[in-house]
């Protein structure tokens, strides 16, 4: 059975990982379609960076990322703190509205904003009020959750202690905050945000439902072009951004190493946790 | 300060953002498009969509199966490694879900097509062409693909904190290797098994862009009819009659396989 | 009656080169009550996860009735254990955590319920039947782990540190409870701990380790009064450890002065350790005693007073029942009895000196400990 069980894992890896070999090796590829190789070459590479569409569209992409995850951590993480002193009922109803954009399909909460935008349009009577702030709205209502479910688990772990000691010592709540619950959480934080921004850089379904012409992101706009024959410079976008997210989770991956075997040591925790001015 | 007010922020975007629109839905729903006034007709027809809900649930829920199946041994032979190595795979399951969806299904796309690779590579011993792709066992097989790490990480959590002092106490009391699964993994297993079920079958149930390109023209999905009701047939009403059918039969599902658990909370990872 | 059940016969076990076992030689009894005592990292939970079939040791047999199970895995055994902070099954209730091993081996339901019903009755948890495990005090599910094992027959009942997870009252209290519920079963339990008083208490025979060896084997009484060495002077119990020589069979000098004892058979002037216990030393005053020192420190401790006495710069532990002030000079007589020798081995020198004796020593010493199952549990 453990035999079986490790097979099973090998081919569900290559499973996972073959068709972004294809896609790699079409980067390399000096015809124009993905299933015959017609010989090596870097010319998609230099085709994208000479690109005048995609670039543009990737940095739009970067721009909703980076604005929706940041805002969303700081909205879900004030947020967290004051869930953790709700009342019962208060905090079901939090949690119950936290929920519904991670159970919904996202084709229903794409849908939901589209109507609400058009909604807003005829009311304010403007015509095309799809763009950038709809997405961006969009991005921080999905991103949300994932912040919070990120970092609820970190302040519930806490001493409670931990404020009660730094208050005793003198610090006001908001010094408390920054100087002790801060440092605590912050792993929970980190990963949070990080979770929103690569949801936020991938996401399709909902922005292709909130987007307008003026404002597009390159996921919705790769759509666009899987209806007609790709050009391989995309090819080569995606492998520089597998590359790109790759180094990020290894990057998180060693920093969460980090973070266990600190737990794991007392000793050095204690070190980690003196001030280092 | 209260501290609680800090949530202020949040419960207004989130009221704002998820409440009015799912009740613009609603409305929606039962408005005509073109008078505005209350009508049920929207809802009325949901009867010859029916058949189409019920392949959309039913290729889902075979996605699904069979992502538990194969997702099971591979969260569970993670789980047995050692901790480094359960991080670094744990990323290797992740990391295709960071990237493009529509490109890696397109990639599928070119190896099972009729010119495609594996076609080629077939025709070369002499089998061939098969008609791979534009069907419903492509469609599923572009599912399984792309949900499958939902499957597996949900599983992988549960099954990494079963205490192993469990294994050892019902082998103590006489359970052999088959056994110990059936009576203590797996069932210790089943929050997890709720959750990849649920995290696999709601995306999978409601995606639009993997019928369009691996299905055939009989594959069409309930994701398929609404995204085509707002962007080429134009009538919101009946794409948001559909939405809100899909909405209740999602949350149903949640609820009867929440029901398994006991508990109302799905185990979250990531 | 009591015929050999288990043998260790030359057991080692090394992790990734690290030794665990060294050379482990041990036969237990049927029906006997034997505690694997020792500090934590001696092997004594090795030693039980041999037995159980848990760990293959790297070399050696284990053998039941005279047969080698090394290569039986758990399931076949007839052992049973009851684990270091129970593994209960969270997915059952109390009753379906009891039936789980009489299922596996395919039992009626009739006589399942007969079974467990009588386990309950055995370790008090009557009514229990329904109750999730999870909402059971630290006692209730100890007693249900005991029961769990127990309702198998098992030929032999392992228990890893059972006790450990309880309040120092209840712990007394099922000391006494597992004590009766062996002696009412009539099987053989192997237990394993590091408290000195709880193997005191329940064995009949102690098996003290330390450093993956044994140090020595005997009855409770033998274990105190007649240590092997110093690790197991001091382990059990307090001990004052001194440098002597023996001058001649039960004639012993230390401190510049000869002492009558009762051990015999040492070599002529063969250097050997000295123990003293601190409750056998009668106190006089300080012109007629064998010794005369100075009292340094006092702590009351209910029962008596330990005091600590500086002789010539060496501190002894001494327990009174008499109040002595600081300062205080005064005599002590020793008994021949009183004097126990012990053959020189590579502990020497390392214990038996009260020099640092502080009050705090037992606090300090149960913060150790509650690191190190800190510790532990992190590590899984």
């Amino acid at each position: 059975m453990k035999k079986a069980s490790k097979i099973i894992t090998v081919v569900v890896f290559i499973f996972l990982y073959v068709p972004m070999l294809v896609l790699m090796v079409g980067s390399f590829n000096s015809g124009s379609d993905l299933v015959v190789f017609k010989g090596f070459t870097i010319e998609n590479y230099k085709a994208l960076f000479a690109d005048r569409v995609l670039l543009p569209l990737l940095l739009n992409s970067l721009i909703i990322s980076v604005i929706a995850s940041l805002a969303s951590t700081v909205l879900g993480t004030a947020a967290t703190l004051g869930i953790q002193r709700m009342g019962k009922k208060m905090r079901r109803f939090t949690m119950f509205m936290t929920n519904i954009p991670m159970t919904n399909p996202e084709i229903v909460t794409g849908v939901s904003l589209a109507l609400l935008f058009a909604f807003a349009g005829q009311l304010m009577k403007i015509k095309s009020i799809l763009g950038f702030w709809t997405l961006l709205i969009a991005h921080i209502t999905f991103n949300l959750p994932y912040v919070i479910l990120s970092v609820q688990p970190k302040l519930t772990q806490m001493d409670p202690n931990l404020t009660k000691a730094a208050m005793d010592l003198g610090c006001t709540p908001v010094q408390a905050f920054f100087k002790v619950v801060l440092h605590e959480i912050f792993p929970g934080i980190v990963s949070g945000a990080l979770m929103a921004f690569t949801m936020s850089l991938d996401d399709f379904v909902i922005s292709y439902f909130v987007y307008g012409p003026n404002f597009v992101t390159l996921p919705v706009e790769i759509y666009n072009y899987t209806k007609k024959p790709l050009h391989p410079k995309i090819y080569a976008l995606f492998t520089l951004l597998f590359l790109a997210i790759l180094l990020v989770m290894l990057v998180m991956n060693i920093l969460q190493a980090r973070d266990t075997a600190r737990h794991r040591n007392p000793r050095l925790k204690a070190k980690a946790g003196q001030p280092t001015v | 300060m209260k501290r609680q007010f800090l949530s202020g922020p949040y419960l207004v975007w989130m009221f704002l953002f998820t409440l009015i629109p799912l009740a613009i839905v609603v409305y929606y729903a039962f408005t005509d498009s073109v008078t505005g006034s209350f009508t049920l007709s929207n809802m009325a027809s949901m009867g010859s969509y029916l058949p189409i809900f019920l392949r959309s649930v039913w290729l889902a829920v075979v996605s699904a199966l069979i992502c538990l199946v194969v997702g099971y041994p591979v969260a569970w032979c993670i789980a047995q490694t050692k901790p480094m190595t359960q991080r670094f795979l744990y990323m290797l399951v992740m990391l295709p879900m960071c990237i493009s969806f529509l490109l890696r299904t397109l990639a599928w796309v070119s190896l099972l097509e009729d010119t495609g690779i594996i076609n080629r590579l077939l025709g070369q011993i002499g089998i061939g062409p098969l008609r791979l792709v534009r069907n419903d066992g492509a469609v599923i097989l572009g599912m399984v693909y792309n949900y499958l790490p939902y499957m597996i990480m949900p599983l992988y959590t549960v099954i990494m904190k079963i205490d192993h002092r469990l294994v050892d106490a019902a082998q103590d009391l006489g359970c052999d290797g088959g056994q110990v699964f059936l009576r203590v993994t797996l069932p210790l297993s089943v929050p997890g098994i709720v959750s990849g079920v649920t995290m696999v079958f709601v995306p999978a149930v409601s995606t639009f862009y993997i019928s369009q390109k691996m299905g055939g023209t009989t594959s069409t999905m309930i994701g398929d009819v609404i995204e085509s009701q707002f962007k080429t047939a134009y009538n919101p009403n009946l794409g948001a009659a559909l939405s809100l059918v899909l909405m209740v039969l999602v949350l149903v599902c949640v609820a009867v396989m929440n029901h398994f658990t006991g508990e109302d909370e799905s185990v979250v990872t990531i | 009656m009591s015929k050999e059940l288990i043998r260790l016969a030359d057991i080692s076990m090394a992790y990734d080169g690290e030794v665990v076992l060294n050379n482990i030689n041990l036969y237990i009894n049927d029906s006997e009550f034997l505690t694997l005592l020792g500090p934590s990292g001696c092997g004594k939970t090795t030693t039980l996860q041999i037995i159980g079939g848990f760990v293959k040791p790297t070399a050696g047999s284990v053998l039941f009735d005279g047969v080698r199970i090394n290569d039986i895995p758990p399931h076949k055994r007839q052992v049973n254990t009851v684990f270091q902070r129970y593994a209960l099954f969270p997915h059952l209730d109390v009753y379906d955590n009891i039936a789980f091993g009489l299922r596996i081996a395919k039992l009626g339901e009739d006589e399942i319920a007969k079974r467990v019903t009588e386990m309950l009755e055995v370790v008090g948890m009557r009514g229990f039947e329904e109750r999730k495990v999870d909402n059971l005090s630290g006692g209730q599910q100890q007693r249900i782990a005991i029961a769990r094992a127990l309702v198998n027959r098992p030929k032999v009942l392992l228990l890893d540190e059972p006790l450990g997870a309880l309040d120092l009252r209840l712990r007394k209290d099922m000391q006494v409870e597992l004590k009766r519920i062996q002696q009412q079963m009539g099987i053989t339990f192997i237990f394993v701990t590091h408290d000195q008083e709880e193997a005191l208490t329940m064995s009949d025979t102690i098996v003290v380790m330390d450093k993956g060896e044994i140090q020595q084997i005997g009855t409770p009484e033998d274990i105190y009064n007649e240590p092997k060495n110093a690790f197991v002077a001091d382990f059990i119990g307090e001990s004052n450890i001194l440098d002597g020589i023996m001058r001649a069979d039960r004639v012993v000098e230390f401190f510049g002065r000869r002492f009558a004892c009762v051990d015999e058979g040492f070599g002529k002037d063969e250097a050997v350790d000295v123990v003293i216990r601190p409750e056998d030393v009668d106190i006089v005053p300080a012109d007629g005693g064998h010794l005369c020192g100075t009292v340094t420190s006092v702590t009351f401790k209910g029962v008596h007073y330990d005091i600590i006495v500086d002789f010539h710069g060496f501190k002894w532990l001494i327990q009174t029942t008499d109040y002595q002030p600081v300062g205080a000079v005064i005599g002590i007589r020793l008994n021949p009895e009183d004097i126990h020798i012990m053959k020189r081995s590579k502990y020497s020198g390392m214990f038996g000196d009260y020099s640092s004796y502080s009050a705090e020593y037992d606090e300090i010493g149960d913060a150790a400990l509650a690191e190190e199952l800190e510790a532990e549990e992190d590590g899984e």
